[in-house]
């Protein structure tokens, strides 16, 4: 262990952790403290008197049929985000692995989608499936499959989910490929010499190594989903069909901006909040334990 | 059981790298072969080519009758142990030894048989159950070496499989490795680096130098016999001393640094000729100055107890030039600044051509 650094000046510390703590009381903690002032107020109709009503706004959207759908959309779209841009991904990771020749550009073009902002990556997305005017749309009609996202609530949550996974995997994909390498080849090479073929050693030795990495973009995945996608969800389907991709950020959205209920919507925020601290703590409680750092 | 043949064995990395330039060696079965040779020399090229983790460019590797070029790693039934160890991390002592059976298909009461009787060979059955990370750098040799001993495979190879650990254990670990092989009689190649190991070790001694098998030959044959100045210099510590010296025919040699010596018991080249004179230090012993090959200006002493090093330089000769060490044994008492006359044990010098090196 490296020897502790000590001060003997008892104010040193707080000031150098200051700028620190102010950006995060700031940024974090003030506008979540008025989120949750926010969520205990009602309105009237008009917006010209405001009262403090404690959790009833909480109990309101809880019991709301439309917020419990939305639930349901998030976990159904977090869950096959998560899984399908981390699965594109490590597949992508293990075959740039292999690559020999020309490793550098091919890595580097694979990266490239990270650097599109959520919008535009939906707009391409929408672009390319747009029932009317989009090319891979017609494709898929010419082959007989009656596409129509913005009809069909099945159909637009796919193309939403492949948007939002598709530009996570580059993210996923540099982690992957960090991952990968930094498994010596030694072991790969003993494992071959085990007699176990490149399947087998990918299942027994490759994935269970890849495990820390695996969690943390698990974790990093779950919070993107559930938090970062509103640019998408906007571009994309708006929340429809009807209310088929409806995510609780883009309900907070629109109750808050659209249809101006701030109570509602700032309750719906703090649960969010709630849902996001309590599943990262379970995935680190549970999933981590089965996780070896080496 | 088998044995290993290598013919003319070559390799070639991209880039144009020749790592191995024409290696033929012959392991009889059961034999432990060991390659020596200085970093860089190919030892690691050369044994990844027998276990199959590198292509051949040219030549062939045989275990037993076949012809394993084309043989995957798998099937040569072969069993390496690394210089890392390779331990698999996430897996227990036990389960790291029974990877290799579990994937061979070996039901589950012999993988256990098996692994217990390694474990006890190498007495680690109390840490089966743990992790290679809770255990300590010589006891994941053992395992790295349980390993390999439970596949009972028909070859073992080793690279530099003790260069992690201290000395002591080293020196431990270096018997049991050859008390192993002995009982199991299983046909071996071992890579170091370490010219101890490689002449405690091996049947058979590959001395490699710049991709090329500079001597094979017995441990004994190549002390006694060094094929070139390399192998001389390489084997033997401390090195071998090499002077340059001029035949003077009958009369013996001049020595380059100054002074002449007569050599005995042996032939002398034609007059005339360059060569290098070779005589170990524990070669040289001190004689009355009547009888006195050389005059040795005593420099440095280094007292190792048993044996007594002498640096210094030949008496008369130019500064710099005929830097000289001799092994006198450990009552000898020598003081810096003494000039010790000395004479060359008969039969006991080596001649080398002075430009190709070769041993005359
Ligand atoms: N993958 C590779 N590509 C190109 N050149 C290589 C590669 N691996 C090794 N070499 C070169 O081949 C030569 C022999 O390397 P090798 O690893 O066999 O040496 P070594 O005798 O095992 O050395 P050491 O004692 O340091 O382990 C070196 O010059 C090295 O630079
Ligand atoms: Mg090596």
């Amino acid at each position: 262990m490296s020897p502790r650094v000590t001060f003997p000046n008892k104010v040193l510390p707080y000031l150098l952790l200051a700028p620190q703590l102010a950006i995060t009381l700031v940024f974090f903690y003030w506008p979540a403290s008025q989120a949750l002032y926010q969520s205990m107020l009602r309105e009237d109709p008009f917006g010209l008197s405001t009262k403090f009503v404690w959790f009833q706004n909480f109990a309101k959207v809880l019991r709301d049929p439309n917020y419990l759908n939305s639930l349901n959309v998030t976990l159904i779209f977090a869950v096959a985000t998560a899984v399908i841009s981390m699965g594109v991904a490590l597949v992508l990771a293990v075959m740039a692995d292999r690559v020999v020749r020309g490793r550098g550009v091919y890595r580097t073009l694979l990266i490239w989608p990270y650097a599109v902002a959520p919008a535009i990556a939906g707009m391409l997305w929408l672009f390319m499936f747009n029932p009317t005017m989009g090319s891979f749309a017609y494709i898929l009609r010419a082959t007989g499959y009656n596409w129509d996202p913005l009809l069909n609530g099945n159909q637009a949550m796919v193309l939403l989910v492949s948007a939002a996974a598709w530009k996570q995997i580059s993210y996923n994909f540099l982690f992957f490929v960090a991952g990968l390498q930094a498994i010596p080849k030694s072991l790969i090479e003993a494992a071959a010499i085990d007699g176990a073929g490149p399947t087998k050693r990918f299942w027994t030795i490759v994935f269970p190594l890849l495990a820390p990495t695996t969690f943390f973009l698990l974790v990093i995945n779950t919070v993107y989903a559930f938090f970062d996608t509103f640019g998408i969800v906007h571009a994309v389907t708006g929340g429809g069909p009807g209310k088929a991709t409806e995510t609780l950020v883009y309900k907070v959205y629109s109750d808050g901006f659209v249809n101006l209920i701030l109570g509602d919507s700032a309750a719906q925020s703090v649960i969010l909040m709630v849902i996001v601290i309590a599943l990262t703590a379970v995935q680190f409680r549970y999933v981590e334990r089965r996780v070896h750092y080496g | 059981m088998a044995e290993v043949t290598l013919k003319d064995v070559r390799k070639v990395y991209p880039g144009n790298v020749e790592a191995v330039k024409g290696i033929s060696i012959e392991i009889p079965d059961g034999k432990l072969c060991v390659l020596v040779g200085p970093s860089g020399c190919g030892k690691s090229t050369l044994i990844r080519m027998i276990a199959g983790l590198e292509s051949i460019t040219s030549g062939t590797v045989s275990i037993g009758p076949k012809v394993v070029n084309q043989v995957e790693p798998a099937d040569r039934d072969i069993a390496m142990v690394f210089q890392s160890y390779a331990l698999y991390p996430h897996m227990s002592v036990y389960d790291n030894m029974a990877y290799g059976l579990k994937n061979r298909g070996t039901p589950k009461a012999e993988i256990d048989a098996r692994v217990k009787e390694a474990a006890r060979i190498l007495a680690i059955e109390s840490f089966l159950d743990r992790k290679p990370r809770q255990l300590s750098g010589g006891q994941r040799q053992r395992v790295a070496m349980g390993r390999a001993i439970v596949r009972k495979p028909q070859v073992f190879l080793f690279d530099e499989p003790l260069s992690n650990l201290d000395a002591k254990l080293r020196g431990q670990m270096r018997i049991e490795i050859k008390k192993l092989q002995q009982t199991l009689g299983v046909t071996s190649v071992y890579v170091t680096h370490d010219q101890v190991e490689a002449m405690t070790l091996a049947d058979v001694l590959v001395v490699m130098n710049e991709g090329r098998a500079e001597q094979i030959d017995t441990p004994i044959a190549v002390y006694e016999r060094p094929a070139s100045t390399f192998v001389a210099g390489f084997i033997g510590s401390p090195a071998m001393n090499l002077m340059k010296a001029k035949s003077t025919g009958e009369a013996g040699l001049d020595l380059a640094g100054g002074g002449s010596v007569k050599l005995r018991e042996m032939s002398t080249p034609e007059a005339g000729r360059d060569i290098l004179l070779g005589v170990r230090p524990e070669h040289m012993s001190p004689a009355p100055e009547t009888d006195a090959d050389l005059l040795l200006d005593v420099s440095v002493i280094e007292t190792l107890g048993a044996d007594t090093l002498a640096h210094g330089h030949v008496a008369g000769g130019k500064p710099g030039g005929g830097e000289l060490v001799v092994r006198l044994p450990g009552s000898t008492r020598v003081n810096v600044g003494d000039r010790l006359p000395l004479s060359i044990q008969p039969g006991m010098a080596h001649l080398f051509d002075a430009s190709s090196g070769r041993r005359i």
